[in-house]
């Protein structure tokens, strides 16, 4: 394909464009920026597809921004890892700003632009620090995306203010210990370049390279909400909007938690043995406390919020085993858990459309379709075969098993359990209640219901082709990863 | 690149700090949230003063380069200086969309007392 070495950017440069073009167009047409985003959106996800398959068959892809050559410019790199999780990135956010439109056009003509705006700011910035391979550039997408969400879960109003001002607090700072973290390891090699970092690290000074980790991880940690330094996110994403809850829930954690793998497992890899079990413990820790806490809510977005405080500690479990089978598994999970809270927050926002909140046992059979798709997704959250949650929990304990760690193991499992009860819980009244009567249909808008319908077959289908994604992409990101 | 301590002025390193120290200790401390803001941006700002600091050297003048071989030891290093031009920027737009947002809160609660706005407000539907 002509121009196929500029792939690794366009995902990053469309949704960029489309961000400076909303507000534009919302001064001519303020209802057809939904249409912009989505073909944005649309674009970026064809574009990221068409650069995971082109690592499948040419191998890892390179592009040095402006014509700068790395070390020296900002280099964005599509290797297996990186192009997977941009097109989870993307292809989810395609689906979520498809489903957004209703509710968001329904807040007016003046503040839909501004919404579309934010929105693809906000995912360029989560897809820019995937691409990127450079640490400094990773700060900037990070913050970049992070600015664009605060303002979107304050456009909530009311306790969404505070909810989004805690968020910044420790978002910020967060970034800042990441930043603190760069410096060190800047100070202690001279370079920025991942790759060119990695491969100096081995003559750096000790104090300042474990010193530059610390700072760095935890500031990641910060950022994909690890517990126990997850405060920010059950407050965030349960005052959010219900759309920019269903936009940012899925991604934005993944995103932190790439960087985390990649400046973990590919960057410091001679300092990640002890930080591995720190890793496990906190992801085990998590699945625990997160699942304990999703069981005791009463209002269905924060029992969805916790649940992935839960599920996000399946992703830290298994970069923490570090063997390639785990590392398989947090890849897989992932993916898998981004589809299926995708779903399951869509699904939140079609019941909160109907008015009256959404009290765990809201979900009801008035709404059959919505409610069919949302326990596609929460069979995923359990990890029921054949969905792609029960595939990711089976390799995350392999990994367990086969690194002798019996008690990560029943961790894994019991995770499972609980995951039961809460989306149990979540969806309740489909079993014992009956439908609470409305005045007309209350099913969701046919754009929802069809973007729910894709992330509902895409929670199996994840599941189905789970081995061509693990052979084409997974494992060989894991076993550079690991080493082996 | 010098490292730590080896050519360098080391005392910005310890003005850093402990800026750092006291920026996460208002934070933390405060329960008013513009005072927490306040806390935030000294620990931003103490950051930048460490990536500056990294950039000094004894007797080193501006790095603008002169035709013909140049010795590095003479010029500050400029990378650190071009990373926080955009930290800056960062820094800025975090605290604009921190202060719309404080200005909403003491708008709908009057107050930026953190136990005033954790409450539901007299008003609550």
């Amino acid at each position: 394909m002509p121009g196929g070495e500029q792939l690794p950017i366009l995902p990053v440069a469309v949704l960029l464009t489309a961000a400076v073009l909303a507000p534009i167009v919302g001064l001519v047409a303020p209802r057809a920026t939904w249409g912009l985003a989505v073909l944005g959106g649309g674009v970026a996800a064809v574009t990221a597809l068409a650069g995971a398959l082109r690592v499948v068959a040419h191998g890892p892809q390179r592009y040095a921004v402006g014509g700068w050559p790395p070390p020296w410019g900002i280099e964005v790199v599509l290797d297996p890892l990186s192009a997977f999780t941009a097109a989870v990135v993307t292809g989810v956010t395609a689906v979520t700003l498809l489903t957004s439109g209703p509710a968001v056009l329904a807040t007016g003509d003046a503040r839909a632009p501004t919404f579309y705006a934010l929105a693809l700011l906000a995912e360029g910035g989560l897809v820019g620090l995937v691409v990127s391979g450079d640490l400094f550039n990773v700060f900037v997408f990070l913050e970049l995306a992070a600015i664009a969400s605060y303002a979107l879960v304050a456009s909530g109003g009311g306790p969404a203010l505070a909810a989004a001002f805690r968020y910044l607090l420790l978002g910020t700072v967060g970034a800042s210990f990441y930043l603190l973290g760069v410096g060190l390891l800047y100070a202690a090699t001279g370079t920025l370049n991942m790759a060119d970092l990695a491969a100096r690290l081995a003559d750096a000074a000790r104090p300042l390279v474990a010193g530059g980790a610390a700072f760095v991880l935890v500031g990641l940690a910060i950022k994909m909400a690890l517990f126990p330094l997850h405060a920010w996110l059950p407050e965030a994403y349960t005052h959010a909007p219900a759309p920019v809850a269903a936009l940012l829930a899925p991604v934005a954690t993944k995103a932190a938690a790439y960087a985390l793998a990649r400046v973990l497992l590919e960057v410091l890899r001679p300092e990640a043995p002890p930080v591995g079990a720190l890793l496990t413990a906190a992801g085990s820790a998590a699945i625990l406390v997160g699942g304990l806490q999703a069981l005791r809510q009463t209002d269905g977005r924060r029992l969805l919020a916790y649940s992935s405080v839960s599920q996000l500690g399946y992703v830290a479990l298994g970069l923490g085993l570090g063997t390639p089978v785990a590392l398989v598994g947090a890849y897989l999970q992932v993916l898998a858990h981004a589809v299926a809270k995708a779903a399951l927050f869509v699904a939140a926002g079609a019941v909160a459309a109907r008015g009256g909140g959404v009290r765990v046992g809201a979900l009801d059979r008035a709404m059959p379709r919505t409610a069919a798709c949302a326990v596609a997704a929460g069979l995923s959250m359990v990890g029921v075969p054949p969905t792609g949650g029960f595939f990711a929990k089976w390799y995350l304990l392999q990994g367990a098993l086969e690194a002798a760690q019996p008690l990560v193991a029943a961790v894994v499992l019991g995770g499972s359990l609980l995951a039961a009860g809460y989306v149990y819980r979540f969806t309740e009244r489909l079993w014992v209640g009956t439908a609470t009567p409305t005045a007309g249909d209350p099913e969701a808008p046919a754009c929802v219901l069809a973007g729910l319908v894709a992330l509902a077959v895409a929670v199996v289908g994840v599941g189905l082709g789970n081995a061509v994604i693990v052979e084409r992409l997974l494992l060989p990101a894991a076993r550079g990863a690991a080493g082996g | 690149m010098a490292s730590l301590g080896s050519g360098t002025v080391s005392a910005p390193y310890a003005v850093a700090i402990a800026l750092l120290m006291l920026g996460l200790y208002t934070m933390v401390a405060h329960r008013n949230l513009l005072k927490k803001f306040v806390g935030m941006t000294i620990f931003q700002t103490a950051i930048i003063l460490f990536f500056l600091a990294l950039s000094a050297k004894r007797d080193a003048t501006l790095p603008i380069l002169p035709e013909g071989p140049v010795d590095a030891r003479l010029y500050v290093n400029p990378l650190p200086h071009a990373l926080m031009l955009t930290a800056i920027v960062v820094m800025v737009a975090t605290a604009g969309v921190a202060l719309a947002i404080l200005i909403r809160l003491y708008a709908r609660y009057g107050s930026l007392e953190e136990e005033a706005i954790v409450e539901p407000p007299p008003e609550a539907r």
